[in-house]
């Protein structure tokens, strides 16, 4: 174990690749979610059907091999990302179609009444949405994306195999160093699980930020 | 006065049933209407279709010497584009009978959002004209509580605040006290009564209260099965109701 933590330093900058990575993939992916997600109940039905075919295609293929593709073919055609960058494409395209999903029920779970009523009020159809019926449908999307950012987080692992070097390829390295296998994946599996954990209270936090209204009481009354 | 809503003819089914059927209805500038009738029998859907929340099949709906459903170009009628109907909603205000309060923002924010993302008002008009609307419903108290923090009397009445913040010239209530405990009911109609009494806005009302109606209306129509049966006075439709149907109606409320 002694060895292990002697590589102390790689082993942090691994936890930083692996936050960075998780941090802009989860941010590519909640843009696309809302993106995607919005143009599945559009009224143009193009719009509808470029959106299923994102989700099919993204959900229907493997993460991986996206991100092999991205990482290794599309140089075959001029097209370069470096390595980071085809990470963060590939994890946040395809955790998008799923969170794409979560948008879509979230917008949905809200009643029939909440449009009829920003109607009569004269709302357009972009008000309706902006300040009507997403900042209701967002509470009930939270958990759901937390759990995908969870997802998210561990998918973040195979990112190692196109170079990218994250915890995954640091607990690579130092078991060809010091020829033990135990003890760097055990090093690393308990520095996923904090960060996962951070993550959760995290999500936590944002969601009772977001409740506003519906579930919480403001302090000292009724 | 001028007639400010004009049924002409209008055909509306929802499936095979047929709710409202070659029905015709004038409402004068100012008036108030209560309509009342069996369930089902096509009332609610008059509200709806005027305030474009329900399609007609056929026929025309006039409001303000204006069509609704349909607008004019070139001398020819055509269906309504979405522009003509936002233009056309902007004279229209309509109470729900489940409130339909926004959930994430407070009483006050529920009347102040509308004025200011619609109306186009400053935050400081929208605020002063909501604080007068709350202190005529009586909740100058509870303008920062949640819905969920109101009972349902006092949320309807932030409902009809809301809806009166917009000044629509026409004003729709939908059974506004149908979803209410009884004891709080009088509440609701008591701003009601005094809106009736005190402007010149014109009302239509859906109820099942036949002494509010009675104190609310110039005019109540008696609707079953799409159509108007009887309309009058409420004295005189409530005392001397001439169509047998009216008076089995009535008879259930005595």
């Amino acid at each position: 174990m002694k060895e292990v933590i002697a590589f102390y330093p790689i082993l942090i900058d691994g936890t930083i690749t692996t936050i960075i990575l998780t941090v802009l993939s989860a941010i590519l992916a909640l843009a696309i979610s809302f993106v995607v997600g919005l143009s599945r109940i559009s009224k143009f039905k193009i719009v509808r059907v470029l959106a299923i075919i994102y989700l099919e295609f993204f959900r229907g293929s493997s993460a991986l091999v996206q991100m092999f593709f991205i990482y290794f073919v599309l140089p075959m055609w001029g097209i370069y990302f470096d390595a980071l960058t085809a990470g963060v494409i590939a994890i946040g395209c395809n955790l998008g179609a799923y969170g794409s999903e979560v948008v879509r029920g979230g917008v949905l779970a809200v009643g029939k009444e909440q449009h009829e009523a920003s109607l009569a009020l004269n709302y357009s159809p972009y008000k309706r949405y902006r300040h009507v019926i997403i900042p209701q449908a967002i509470p009930v999307m939270i958990p759901t994306f937390g759990n995908l950012l969870i997802e998210l987080l561990k998918l973040t692992a195979v990112a190692s195999l196109i170079t990218i070097s994250d915890l995954t390829f640091m607990a690579h390295i130092i078991r060809v160093q010091t020829a033990l296998t135990l003890e760097p994946f055990l090093v690393i599996l308990v520095i996923y699980f904090i960060i996962a954990s951070i993550l959760v209270k995290i999500v936590d936090i944002i969601a009772k930020k977001f409740s506003r209204g519906r579930n919480i009481m403001i302090a000292g009354e009724n | 006065m001028d007639n400010i809503i004009t049924f002409d003819k209008v055909s509306k089914s929802f499936g095979e049933l047929k709710v409202l059927d070659q029905l015709n209805l004038e409402v004068k500038d100012g008036e108030k209407l209560a309509l009342i009738g069996p369930s089902g029998s096509g009332k609610t859907t008059i509200l709806r279709i005027l305030m474009t929340l329900e399609t007609i099949d056929s026929g025309f709906v006039s409001v303000n010497n204006e069509y609704l459903w349909h607008e004019k170009i070139n001398d020819k009628v055509v269906p309504a584009t979405d522009k003509h109907l936002q233009k056309m909603r902007d004279q229209i205000g309509m109470v729900f009978q489940q409130f339909n309060l926004f959930p994430h923002l407070t009483a006050i924010e529920n009347v102040k959002q509308p004025q200011i993302l619609v109306k186009k008002k400053n935050e400081s008009e929208a605020k002063e004209k909501a604080e007068h609307l709350f202190n005529m419903i009586g909740l100058s108290d509870k303008i920062d509580h949640y819905p969920h923090q109101l009972s349902g009397g006092q949320q309807q009445r932030v409902a009809i605040a809301r809806a009166l913040a917009m000044d629509p010239k026409i004003m729709l209530f939908d059974e506004v006290t149908s979803a209410l405990d009884p004891e709080l009911v009088d509440e609701v109609l008591a701003v009601l009564r005094k809106l009736a009494a005190d402007s010149d806005t014109t009302m239509l009302t859906v109820t099942h209260e036949m002494n509010f109606a009675q104190d609310f209306a110039d005019r109540v129509l008696f609707f079953d099965a799409g159509q108007i049966v009887e309309s009058g006075s409420p004295k005189d439709l409530f005392s001397n109701p001439r169509e047998e149907r009216t008076k089995s109606f009535l008879r259930k409320f005595i």
